[in-house]
């Protein structure tokens, strides 16, 4: 799969825009296109762990909670917010590799099941252990971070800051999808059985697609903490888990981009839809139900074979033209 | 002890509903690989069919019975023409996926009809049983016993009849059944059918219980998964055993333990017996297809 | 393709529609940010219809000071996080108040940023600390928890002279911020807190903590539940026959509760701040008119939306112009009368904080409904 010059002049030109765009914004386009950053790295993790290695996991939620809760934490107690990232980075490093254990047993539904748990199970942690998280009240006052010397208090600034953290990710992602590793989880997703009788330690490498992935969503909750200035149990319930889940599917599961688009529908998605007033939950899981029918693997999916078949009868066409060409001067 | 005797008793009665919603859980699983993540929510629904029937004075059981046929219409073949059958073919993790939705769409489009939670009026009203020195209501009972009475009739269905015989088949390997000439595509029809009819009963029988809203079915569609797994995905009894031993450790870990935690100790029970005995309590072992 | 000319026309309509008030009054617009997805629904769905519902009326009899009202409903889905972001696009269209929203978490994220944008922003949240960081532009609708508890403490020693009390709760931030303010306010009496029962939000089961109720043999049992959990913790204590003197706050003197309980809310005294069950007409009137509008019948939530509006107007008159910048000065120590603003439905003083005080009812349940046995007078600021 090579980038065509087609993808590569329109990611600069998005790139372009994700550094320009927001200067003519208002706080709010801002803090939406902040929170849009936010939702995609988590959802690049969730990407990692089922697009590309094929496991099931309803707990990608709970790790923004679990990065969430450490940097707010750390900050509050006066340390920098990268600190607190990398912090959080490897603690859910670690609760990931533990969550990928159960998937070194049981497959599909039954990991969708183990994961839910898991999430459901973090929420009462957050509202319960009082004594660390604050309880139902939950941690306010969460200072925003230093770059530099200079304070990102400000919605143009903090937003820099963040896409710079996405800009560090999605080059580690492109690298690692392109990389023995990436590969060695498309053949996990595409078929265990051979990938293992390939020499492939599928063991390790589902333990790894779940602590990459997790560990990401453990950086997506370290920024949310600052952005939003403060935590509570709720923001990190099953629901989110439900939803980055969705953003997965709908910018399609397993591609590259997929995580950046289904994030920004699912950001932007109250927004377009305000028209329909309270509606547009009920309208963006009909969208989501008729994707499936149409292509599970979402959008990108559709555009894919679209874009394939379009070669194909290009291909085809021009073979169909040669060989015509050869049978004429054969005449 | 008799502290211990009522919350065991009382936890049937709530493990009761708990195994209503799951039965149809895993009625689908068997026959057509389906997990329906709205189950909960199909549970919710019909109650919503027969409320306005029932406030417009049409008779109990006229509403009930309307109730079940609509859901067997719209939850029943509905759900399978419309979402199952062509998302099928891509696998169960898109239908997970696509249940997930269809509970938010359930959810929201009840929530825009009214946010508010309604009394349903019970089968069997103000009337209450002493057993062992608890008391349990008759529609407790009512619940336990149609659950009891759905599974023998599932069982008995499934294991003695040429239908049951030829819907296991469809079940274990729909390639061979249909070269041996079982009309699969009726078969699995069937089975849907049979969940919209269920939910619409559990939907009557449970409401009263725990009152008509929009979110019930998170609660029910969460304990109903846990008690599915836990007594088995592949057996129907097993949704029996899974809810009535979850609405009995609800009870005892919540009120032995920590009631901060009560939803935290049937997710335990959940995770230890997914990663020890997957097939569950009373499951078979499942071969493992990859 | 006629649902594109359809929307045409109304796009045209509703251009011609802001010319002709251009020509006449322009409209005051206000912002509501409420939980109308998630958790919190049920809530948010009331505040918002009460809103609606006087809007309507008001604009029905010629608006506020001529002008008509406006507002723009948006869903917070019941996250602090979304709330914030609501708020910022909020205060982006400027508006002349902010209403809501409703859960505490999102007033303490969304409430210094209106104080900042100097826009003023009427509330439903009930948690105690919200009004106590020295916010000028942040106002309640109803009691904050440090006003309602210390009454209920009061009542339940004054009336069961009891020296032990169990607490039931809904364990989230409402439940428990209520939990620890009585805990301290019964404390404060001498009345010991013997059983602390959470509960989760559509809990279905309330054997286990009837079992610790029974265990614990407390005086009176203090519920603080929502509406279908109190239904279900009285429905259990009636089937196991435990006669226990309740008290609660608000929600479970609501008639849904008593429809809910039936007959095990017999007999039970509430604390109530806001009813629609309340004798009062102008209650009667808003009740009516809420149910032939919505077809439900409003809770306090509901009539919390509606006072929030109500609460624009009369500052508004009083200033005899539509003055943002002097609003929250003006209701600062403002009292509304209901004989002169009826929309108010009650008298009500608002303090300097943005608290505000009113009468309060002692309600007691007979016969499937609830009869007020006590007024409360508003306490002093």
């Amino acid at each position: 799969m090579k980038l065509s010059a087609f993808a590569i002049v329109a990611s600069l030109v998005v790139a372009l825009g994700l550094l320009v765009g927001p200067i003519f914004l208002s706080d709010y386009g801002r803090y939406i296109l902040s929170m849009w950053i936010v939702m995609s790295i988590a959802a690049i993790g969730l990407n990692l762990t089922l697009g590309y290695a094929g496991q099931v996991s309803l707990a990608q939620g709970a790790f923004m909670g679990v990065g969430a809760y450490v940097s707010a934490l750390m900050t509050i107690h006066g340390w920098p917010l990268p600190v607190a990232m990398l912090t959080s980075a490897l603690v859910c490093l670690v609760l990931g590799w533990m969550l990928g254990y159960p998937a070194l047993r049981v497959q599909h539904h039954y990991l969708a099941f183990v994961t839910l748990a898991f999430a459901s199970l973090a929420f009462l942690i957050f509202r319960n252990e009082e004594w660390i998280t604050g309880g139902v009240d939950g941690l306010a006052n969460i200072p925003r971070p230093y770059f530099l010397w200079m304070a990102t208090d400000g919605s143009l600034a903090f937003y820099y800051y963040c896409l710079g953290v996405l800009g560090l990710i999605a080059l580690g992602y492109y690298g690692l999808v392109r990389s023995p590793w990436g590969r060695a989880f498309l053949a996990l997703r595409e078929n265990p059985v051979r990938a293992m009788s390939l020499g492939i330690d599928t063991r390790r490498y589902i333990l790894v697609a779940f602590a990459i992935g997790s560990a990401l969503g453990g950086v997506a909750g370290s920024l949310f903490a600052p952005l939003v200035q403060f935590v509570e149990p709720p923001a990190f319930a099953v629901d989110l888990s439900l939803k980055l889940l969705l953003m997965v599917i709908v910018g399609g599961s397993g591609f590259y981009f997929g995580p950046f688009l289904g994030a920004l529908i699912a950001v932007l998605l109250p927004e377009w839809l305000r028209f329909t007033q309270g509606y547009y939950l009920m309208l963006y899981a009909f969208f989501v139900m008729l994707l499936l029918v149409i292509s599970p693997s979402g959008i990108l999916g559709i555009a894919d074979k679209w874009i394939t078949d379009r070669k194909t009868r290009v291909a085809s066409a021009a073979r169909a033209a040669t060989a015509s060409a050869f049978e004429e001067t054969k005449q | 002890m008799a502290n211990l005797v009522n919350l065991i008793i009382t936890g049937l009665a709530t493990g009761a509903i708990y195994a209503l919603v799951a039965i149809g859980f895993t009625l689908l699983w068997q026959t057509s690989q389906t997990i329906n993540f709205a189950q909960g929510d199909f549970v919710m629904l019909p109650a919503f069919f027969m409320l306005p029937m029932l406030h417009a004075g049409v008779p109990y059981w006229l509403a009930i019975l309307i109730g079940v046929i609509l859901s067997m219409l719209i939850l029943g073949y509905g759900y399978k023409k419309l979402l199952v059958d062509p998302i099928r073919k891509h696998g169960v993790l898109p239908l997970a996926i696509a249940g997930m939705a269809l509970s938010i769409f359930m959810q929201e489009g009840v929530k825009n009809y009214t946010a508010e939670a309604h009394v349903f009026p019970a089968l069997i009203p103000n009337l209450d049983f002493h057993i062992f020195g608890a008391v349990v209501s008759a529609q407790s009972i009512a619940v336990v016993v149609v659950a009891l009475a759905v599974v023998i009739a599932l069982q008995w269905l499934l294991n003695k009849t040429l239908v049951g015989h030829q819907m296991q088949a469809t079940a274990q390997n729909s390639t061979v059944a249909r070269l041996l000439g079982i009309p699969v595509e009726r078969m699995v029809l069937y089975t849907f059918l049979i969940n919209g009819a269920l939910v619409a009963i559990a939907s009557a029988l449970v409401s009263p219980l725990i009152f008509a809203k929009f979110s019930t079915g998170n609660i029910m569609g969460m304990a109903a998964f846990t008690a599915a797994i836990v007594g088995g995905f592949n057996q129907v009894r097993g949704a029996i055993a899974g809810g009535l031993l979850l609405g009995v450790v609800n009870n005892i870990g919540s009120a032995y333990i920590s009631a901060q935690y009560r939803d935290a100790i049937p997710l335990l029970l959940l995770i230890l017996v997914i990663l020890f005995r997957p097939q569950g309590l009373m499951g078979r072992a499942e071969e493992r297809t990859v | 393709m006629k649902l594109l000319k359809f929307a045409g026309l109304m796009v045209a309509a509703s251009g011609l529609a802001s010319v002709a008030h251009a020509a006449d009054k322009s409209p005051i617009a206000m912002q509501d940010i409420a939980e109308l997805s998630g958790g919190g629904a049920t809530v948010g769905t009331h505040w918002r219809d009460g809103i609606d519902l006087a809007i309507r009326d008001i604009n029905k009899a010629g608006g506020v000071l001529g002008h008509p009202l406006t507002v723009v409903h948006a869903d917070t889905a019941s996250s602090a996080g979304t709330a914030r972001a609501l708020m910022l696009k909020a205060i982006d269209a400027k508006p002349y108040v902010i209403l809501g929203p409703g859960y505490s978490g999102s007033v303490a994220v969304t409430g210094p940023m209106a104080a900042k944008a100097k826009i003023p922003e009427i509330m439903g949240g009930e948690a105690e600390g919200l009004t106590l960081k020295g916010n000028d532009y942040l106002f309640r609708t109803s009691f904050g928890q440090q006003s309602t508890m210390p009454k209920v403490a009061k009542f339940i020693q004054d009336h069961w002279k009891a020296k032990s009390v169990a607490v039931a709760y809904v364990n989230n931030d409402f439940g428990k911020d209520g939990k620890n303010e009585v805990e301290k306010d019964l404390k404060a009496l001498g009345i010991n807190v013997v059983a602390d029962l959470p509960s989760e939000a559509g809990q279905v089961d309330f054997a286990s903590d009837v079992s610790k109720i029974k265990a614990a043999k407390p005086d009176v049992l203090f519920i603080y539940d929502n509406e279908e959990e109190s239904a279900n913790m009285m429905k259990e204590l009636g089937r196991e026959g435990v006669k226990i003197p309740i008290m609660g706050e608000t929600t479970i003197a609501g008639q849904k509760v008593i429809d809910l309980a039936g007959k095990d809310a017999e007999g039970i005294y509430c604390h109530v701040g806001l009813t629609t069950d309340a004798d009062i007409p102008a209650i009667q009137k808003f009740r009516k008119e809420f149910v032939d509008a919505y077809h439900y019948v409003p809770d306090h939530n509901g009539m919390k939306g509606w006072l929030a509006v109500q609460l624009v107007k009369a500052v508004t008159e009083k200033m005899g112009k539509v003055d943002q910048a002097d609003f929250a000065k003006t209701l600062h120590g403002m009292t509304i009368s209901a004989k002169t603003d009826p929309g108010i439905l009650m008298t009500v003083t608002y303090s300097k904080t943005g608290d505000l005080s009113r009468e309060s009812f002692l309600v007691h349940v007979e016969n499937g409904k609830q009869k007020i046995v006590q007024i409360l007078p508003p306490l002093k600021n």
